[in-house]
C-alpha cells in the first residue's frame, strides 16, 4: 500500500501533468489560486479518521483508487452531452443538464433562463460577468482547513454559474440534472458559483444521478452568495450507484433579512460526504439546513453542518433524519457557532435516526461554541427503532408488518420533505422517498431525463 | 362468533386473566365492566393479538378458528377491530393513505381489487358522516395533535371504513364529554347490524346510557364474577365496585368455569 506521502505524491504528480491543460481553460483569478491551494493541500495531506471533521468517515480508500481519468471534459463530452439534450422529453423551459459536474454546451456556454436567471460555465462566466465573479470566487471558503476543498481549488478546471439579478424572482424552480456517465473510473472536481442578488427569489433543484457502473468520486465545491432580503432555496437529491463516492461542500454566505434553506436529499449512493456551512452575516438572515438520508447495503451518509451566526437577530434551523438498514453507516456533526457580538441568536438543531438492523451505526455529534449571552438554543439527538405501538395499531388495521413498517419510515421522512419550503417539490419529494423505501427507485420519476 | 374458554394470561409472570369464558354470538352488544386493573384493557389486548401478554391455558375461537394464533393484521382482515383506549399518533402518515392501505389489504384478503382514488375518497365522505367526524381530522396526520376526544370518533371512524364482524373497544368513553360520548355511542349504534357484534369495555356505566347492552359482564380480579342483562350495569352504577369486591367471597366460590 502506498504510504501518506505516496498518496499525497500521486497528487502532486497528477497537479503538474494537468495544470497546464487546466490553466489554459480557466480564468485568471482562478489560476491565480492554485498554487498555494495546492501547497496546502500537499501540507494537509488527504484527511484521515484522525481529523475530528472526517472522525466518522474515511475518504483516505476511495482516493488510494488508481482512477482512469480525472475527468476534464473535453469536446467529446460535450458532444455527448448534446444527444443527452436531444432525448430529454417535456423539456422544462428551467430545466438544465449537466454532465459529470460540468456544464456542457459548446455553443452558448451561458444562457438567459426565461425570467432572467443566468446559467453556464464559470469560466465563461468570468468573461461575461466579470465583476461578479471577481467580487464572490473563493471569498466564503477562505480560512477552510479541510485538505479537499483546498485540492478543489487547485485542480478543479470549471463549473456552473447562476447568476440571479437583483429583484429577478422565479416561480417555478430551476432543475440541473447532473448525470454522472464515463466508460472509465473517473474522479471529478467541478466548482460551482451561485449569486442571487438583492431582493431576488429563486429555487434551485440539483440532481445527481450515475448512468454508468463505473467507479466514480466526486469532490465538488459550491459557493454561493445570497444578497440582502433574497430568498433561496437549495434542493439537492442524491441517487447515485453503490459504487460511487460523493463529497459535496457547499458553502452558502447570507446578508441581511435573507432567507435560505438547503435540502440534502440523499436516497442513494456508495458513500456521500455533505459539508454545508451557513454563513450568516447579516442581521435578520434566516437559514434552514435540512438532510434526509436512506442508507442500505454497505452505504454510509455523513452530513457536516456548520451553522455561524456572526451577526445579532438571525435564526438558523437544522433537522436531519435518516433510516439506516442492513449494515449502512450514518453521521452527522452539527455545529452552531454565536459570536460574541450575535445578540439574539436563534439556533435549533435536531438529528434522529432509526436502526432498522442491529448492524446500522450512527454517530451523532452536536458541536455549540456560543459566545453571546442573549441566545435561544437547542440541539437534541435520538437514535431508535420503529416504534412498536404504531406497528401494532397499523397491523390491528389489517396492514401488513412490511407495509406498516413502511408506512413508518416514510412518515419519519416526512418530517424532512414537509418543512422543504418550495411547496410544489414536496409531493415529488414524497413520491420519491416512497419509492425509494420500496425499493423501485432506478430513476427518478420527476427527472426529466428520459434515458434508456 | 367469539367463544373465550378458561383463558389465562400473564405479564411478566403474574396472572392478569385467571380463567375468563365468554361467548359471543352474531347481533349481540356485550358490555365488559370492572374497576381499574381487573384486566379489561389486556383482555381487549390479547383478542386484538398485542403480544405483551402471555397466554398460558385456554382458547379463543372465532368463527371456529383459532384466534390465538393469527397475526393481528390477520385478525382485522377477518373481521376484528379493537377501537384503541389511548389511540397511537403517527406523525407524517396521512389518514388518507392510512386508511387507503388498511381498506386495499382487506379488499384483497377478500378478493377485490383495490378501490380507486375517487372510490376511496367517497366511501371517506359517507363513513364521515355516517360518524359525523370533521372532515378536516382526515387530511392530517393520523391522530397527531388530535384531541382526547378527537381521538375517540378517530376510532370509530375507522371502524366505519373497515366494517368489523367484531368491535372491541376498549375504554372508548374515557375522557369524552357528553357530546363526544354520543357521537361515539351514535357511531356504534349506526354501524350494527344483525350479523355483527360488539364488545364495549367500560369503567363506568355512562357509556350505556347510549348503547344498550345485551349482556354485562363483570370482570374481577382477572375472572367474570357476574353476568347479567343490561340491569346488572344499572346496579352496578347504584352500589358501585364495592358491592362486587365485598360480595368477592360469595360469588368467587359459587363460580365455576363455564358458568358465564
Amino acid at each position: 500500500m502506498e504510504t501518506r506521502n505516496e498518496l499525497t505524491d500521486k497528487f502532486s504528480r497528477l497537479f503538474s501533468q494537468t495544470i497546464p491543460g487546466i490553466r489554459a481553460s480557466s480564468f485568471e483569478l482562478f489560476n491565480s489560486a492554485r498554487e498555494k491551494a495546492m501547497e496546502k493541500f500537499l501540507e494537509l495531506g488527504i484527511p484521515t479518521r484522525k481529523n475530528e471533521a472526517y472522525k466518522y468517515t474515511n475518504v483516505e480508500p476511495l482516493f488510494r483508487h488508481d482512477y482512469d481519468s480525472f475527468f476534464i471534459p473535453g469536446p467529446d463530452d460535450f458532444a455527448k452531452a448534446e444527444r443527452f439534450k436531444c432525448d430529454v422529453a417535456d423539456l422544462d423551459s428551467h430545466g438544465v443538464i449537466l454532465i459529470n459536474g460540468f456544464y456542457p454546451t459548446i455553443a452558448d456556454k451561458i444562457k438567459k433562463l426565461p425570467g432572467g436567471v443566468w446559467i453556464g460555465s464559470l469560466n465563461e462566466a468570468a468573461k461575461k460577468f466579470r465583476d461578479v465573479v471577481e467580487k464572490h470566487f473563493g471569498k466564503y471558503i477562505s480560512g477552510e482547513n479541510d485538505s479537499l476543498i483546498h485540492l478543489n481549488t487547485a485542480l478543479a478546471s470549471d463549473g456552473v454559474f447562476i447568476y440571479v439579478p437583483p429583484g429577478v424572482r422565479l416561480n417555478k424552480p430551476i432543475q440541473i440534472i447532473n448525470l454522472v456517465e464515463s466508460e472509465k473510473d473517473i474522479f471529478n472536481q467541478h466548482r460551482n458559483l451561485i449569486v442571487a442578488e438583492e431582493d431576488s427569489d429563486v429555487s434551485l433543484i440539483v440532481c445527481d444521478h450515475t448512468l454508468s457502473p463505473n467507479r466514480f468520486l466526486t469532490n465538488g465545491v459550491t459557493e454561493a452568495f445570497v444578497g440582502k432580503n433574497a430568498v433561496f432555496n437549495l434542493i439537492r437529491v442524491q441517487n447515485e450507484h453503490n459504487n460511487s463516492s460523493k463529497i459535496t461542500n457547499t458553502f452558502i454566505y447570507q446578508e441581511s433579512g435573507s432567507r435560505v434553506s438547503s435540502n440534502n436529499i440523499t436516497l442513494h449512493g456508495g458513500l456521500v460526504r455533505n459539508t454545508t456551512k451557513h454563513m450568516l452575516a447579516g442581521e435578520r438572515a434566516e437559514c434552514l439546513s435540512l438532510g434526509l438520508y436512506l442508507a442500505d447495503k454497505f452505504q454510509h451518509v455523513d452530513n457536516y453542518v456548520n451553522v455561524e451566526h456572526l451577526v445579532p437577530d438571525c435564526n438558523s434551523n437544522q433537522l436531519f433524519k435518516g433510516v439506516l438498514d442492513d449494515m449502512s453507516t450514518a453521521a452527522f456533526n452539527g455545529r452552531i457557532f454565536v459570536a460574541k457580538d450575535a445578540q439574539r441568536t436563534s439556533a435549533y438543531q435536531r438529528n434522529s435516526t432509526i436502526l432498522l438492523t442491529p448492524d446500522t451505526k450512527m454517530n451523532s455529534k452536536p458541536q455549540l461554541e456560543i459566545l453571546a449571552d442573549d441566545v435561544k438554543c437547542t440541539h437534541g439527538a435520538t437514535v431508535g427503532q420503529l416504534d412498536e405501538n404504531a406497528m401494532f395499531y397499523l397491523q390491528s388495521r389489517g396492514i401488513s408488518k412490511a407495509e406498516a413498517r413502511l408506512l413508518l419510515m416514510f412518515g419519519f421522512a416526512h418530517d424532512v420533505i414537509r418543512n422543504i419550503p418550495v411547496e410544489p417539490l414536496r409531493q415529488r419529494m414524497d413520491d420519491l422517498v416512497m419509492q425509494r423505501l420500496r425499493g423501485e427507485l432506478s430513476r427518478c420519476a420527476s427527472c426529466m431525463v428520459k434515458c434508456g | 362468533m367469539l367463544v373465550i374458554r378458561n383463558l389465562r394470561a400473564s405479564i411478566e409472570g403474574r396472572e392478569i386473566l385467571k380463567g375468563i369464558n365468554l361467548e359471543v354470538k352474531e347481533g349481540e352488544i356485550h358490555a365488559i365492566m370492572g374497576p381499574n386493573g381487573s384486566g379489561k384493557s389486556t383482555l381487549a389486548s390479547i383478542l386484538a393479538g398485542r403480544d405483551f401478554a402471555d397466554v398460558t391455558e385456554g382458547t379463543v375461537k372465532y368463527y371456529g378458528k383459532d384466534l390465538l394464533s393469527m397475526a393481528p393484521e390477520e385478525r382485522s382482515r377477518e373481521g376484528i377491530f379493537l377501537g384503541f383506549q389511548y389511540p397511537i399518533e403517527i406523525p407524517g402518515v396521512s389518514m388518507v393513505n392510512f386508511l387507503k392501505t388498511a381498506v386495499n389489504e382487506h379488499r384483497k384478503h377478500k378478493g377485490l381489487e383495490p378501490l380507486s382514488a375517487s372510490d376511496f375518497l367517497k366511501m371517506m365522505r359517507e363513513k364521515k358522516e355516517l360518524v359525523e367526524i370533521d372532515s378536516k381530522l382526515a387530511n392530517r396526520s393520523v391522530n397527531e395533535g388530535f384531541s382526547g376526544g378527537e381521538k375517540k370518533k378517530n376510532e370509530i371512524f375507522q371502524m366505519a371504513m373497515l366494517e368489523p364482524k367484531l368491535a372491541i373497544l376498549d375504554e372508548t368513553d374515557s375522557g369524552l364529554d357528553i357530546d363526544a360520548l354520543k357521537i361515539v355511542a351514535n357511531g356504534v349504534n349506526r354501524l350494527r347490524k344483525p350479523d355483527n357484534a360488539t364488545i364495549v369495555i367500560t369503567h363506568y356505566q355512562r357509556l350505556l346510557d347510549y348503547i344498550i347492552p345485551d349482556h354485562v359482564h363483570v370482570l374481577y380480579d382477572g375472572r367474570i364474577v357476574r353476568s347479567a342483562g343490561k340491569e346488572l350495569a344499572l346496579e352496578l352504577e347504584k352500589k358501585g365496585y364495592e358491592w362486587i369486591k365485598t360480595g368477592e367471597e360469595n360469588s368467587v366460590q359459587t363460580w365455576k368455569p363455564g358458568m358465564s
